[in-house]
């Protein structure tokens, strides 16, 4: 079933008048009620009679994650601290966390979006849920509880960890929906194992997996193993937690709620709107958040998207997986290269993500080289050399079709690749810029 | 009937060969056959040695990819036509030989093989049923 079909189905054209709508009010209220916005607006020389229509946002600046915590916590709000009924905090590698906070309204908003997703996935208002995504800071396990209270669901909050318990809950109460992350679903499957269950028998029928990057073949893996449908949900807090866009059964891409959440896809080095289906940035504006509301948020993952029309019936546009992080990106003969490209890749071919370098030199003939080092673990070694030298093959294949220039592949022993604080160095530039 | 093979993944770098030799040896585990299979940037080292767990372990301890497979060690007749005979048979059976490689030392008058099949199992049946021995890994640690 579709949650909210008139909302869901509407017609481009009334939802484009819906977007225009609250793309003006959001302007006006943030450059009433945030004074960093405000700032923002002004040192653009952006006058609120500039925005009519949702076309007009480009006009608008974008906001970064360096925006978030140049503003920690609470610069960023456009209420008070006192109008808010829930925080989230997320920790970032560097500098401060990311601090989101919801009004009322917002938790209603991420009900809403959220009962949406669970419907999109399959749940059905007489369904039981098992919700195995961690509960608190992260926005992971209240999001979906607040969609499936929304639905009405039958919610067991199990939170994330404890396996033996999942699975003995799982066995007692058969919930049809399973929402974990990807890789702790694959985990409890070789622990159901263990355990003598037999996981094609398991009630799970629906997954709804998000929260890390994953890929198609960690879907067919997850399928196979459980005998279930495996959809992908994505979302950020700074948007609003889970509940940005969720695969319907068809599997063709996310459906984004864009009467809520305005998505744009642009190429981050120049900011520019990219053609429709190209890869590039995912930029979201929260069109109706009161908390904190966001104009041209930089998600920082690299999809694509179309508008065309799904097999499912809703009409808002369709996201790909997550091809890409832009933080790290390197251009190699004009070509935008993220390493997360190639560790999906490797991610799609291995199941799991050997230690890899990237390598770019230029060469006396003055072309770029990208050379990809992937060292060799148990998991991928064969004492078979056409194996080894197929699976060299389909590497290259692989990065050379997502990236669409020419790589040499490298296989070398492990601890070969340089390691800075455990983590190995990603990207190796030689060319003398 | 099968015995175990202990396969690494080597860079095609200067010494390597020699050091993974070295380091078996000092741990007291030798080598009983090895054979290296390589393409331009990498070589498998292949080998039958009289402890397969402890060099297996080795390996592991010194962060060398390596890996167990099984394989058959079967005696072939040290004569014109010896070996043709015995991959007819396989062939005749179905059962497809990977790859092979001698023993460094000769076991008998027979030559002794090590065979790598997709169903070692299988193939070990048939070798025995067709009169050839096979050599199990008690076989390997009295050589
Ligand atoms: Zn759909």
């Amino acid at each position: 079933m579709i949650w909210n079909e008139s909302i869901e189905t509407m017609s481009l054209e009334d939802l484009k008048n819906i977007q225009s709508d609250h793309l003006t009010q959001l302007c006006r209220y943030v450059y009433e009620n945030c004074p960093a916005y405000k700032q923002k607006f002004d040192a653009h020389s952006i006058s609120l009679s500039d925005i009519n229509s949702i076309d007009d946002i480009v006009k608008l600046p974008f906001t970064t994650k360096m925006d978030m915590r140049d503003n920690y916590p609470f610069g960023l709000f456009s209420r008070p601290r006192t109008d808010l009924v829930e925080i989230h905090v997320s920790s970032g590698t560097t500098g401060n966390p990311t601090l989101v906070g919801y009004t009322r309204d917002d938790i209603s908003l991420w009900s809403e979006v959220m009962a949406r997703t669970l419907c999109c996935a399959g749940a059905e208002p007489d369904d039981t849920v098992q919700i195995a995504y961690g509960y608190g800071l992260f926005t992971g396990g209240l999001g979906f509880h607040y969609g499936a209270l929304e639905m009405g669901l039958t919610i067991i909050p199990t939170s994330s960890g404890q396996t033996k318990r999942q699975l003995k809950i799982m066995q007692d109460f058969k919930p049809r929906i399973l929402c974990c992350t990807p890789s702790y679903c694959l985990y409890m499957a070789e622990e159901a194992k263990e355990l003598g269950i037999d996981p094609r028998s398991a009630s799970w029928y629906i997954g709804i997996f998000g929260a890390e990057p994953w890929s198609e073949a960690m879907r067919g893996e997850i399928e196979a193993a459980w005998n279930m449908l495996a959809t992908d949900v994505y979302g950020l807090s700074e948007i609003i937690g889970p509940g940005v866009s969720q695969e319907c059964t068809y599997k063709e891409g996310l459906h984004i709620y864009s009467d809520v959440f305005y998505p744009e896809i642009i190429d981050p080095e120049t900011g520019q709107a990219v053609a429709e289906g190209e890869d590039g940035e995912l930029v979201v504006t929260t069109l109706t958040k009161q908390g904190i509301p966001l104009i041209r948020y930089r998600t920082r993952d690299i999809v694509s998207m179309t508008t065309e029309p799904c097999k499912c019936g809703r009409t808002s546009p369709r996201v790909s997986k997550i091809k890409g992080r832009t933080d790290d990106m390197i251009v190699v003969r004009g070509i935008n290269v993220f390493p997360s490209q190639i560790e999906h890749v490797l991610l799609g071919i291995e199941g799991t993500q050997p230690h890899y370098q990237i390598v770019i030199d230029r060469a006396a003939h003055k072309l770029d080289q990208v050379e990809i080092m992937v060292e060799v673990d148990e998991k991928i070694f064969s004492d078979e050399i056409k194996q080894m030298s197929a699976l060299s093959a389909k590497i290259k294949k692989e990065i050379e079709a997502v990236l669409s220039i020419g790589v040499k592949v490298h296989l070398v022993e492990p601890k070969t690749i340089e390691r800075s604080m455990g983590k190995s160095k990603r990207v190796v530039d030689k060319r003398s810029l | 009937m099968k015995i175990t093979q202990i396969s690494v993944f080597l860079e095609n770098r200067k010494g390597r060969l020699s050091q993974v030799c070295s380091m078996l040896g000092q741990a007291g585990i030798n080598i009983r056959a090895l054979t290296i299979a390589e393409t331009e940037s990498f070589g498998v080292l292949r080998m039958v040695v009289d402890k397969p767990s402890e060099a297996a372990d080795l390996f592991r301890k010194n962060g060398i990819t390596a890996n167990q497979t099984a394989v058959v060690a079967a005696e072939v007749p040290d004569k014109p036509g010896g070996l043709a005979e015995v991959l007819k048979t396989l062939s005749d059976s179905d059962v497809n030989v990977e790859y092979m490689y001698g023993f460094v030392e000769k076991h008998s008058e027979n030559a002794l093989l090590v065979f790598r099949f997709d169903n070692p199992e299988l193939a070990a049946r048939i070798l025995r049923e067709n009169g050839l021995k096979v050599i199990d890994e008690k076989g390997i640690q009295g050589l």
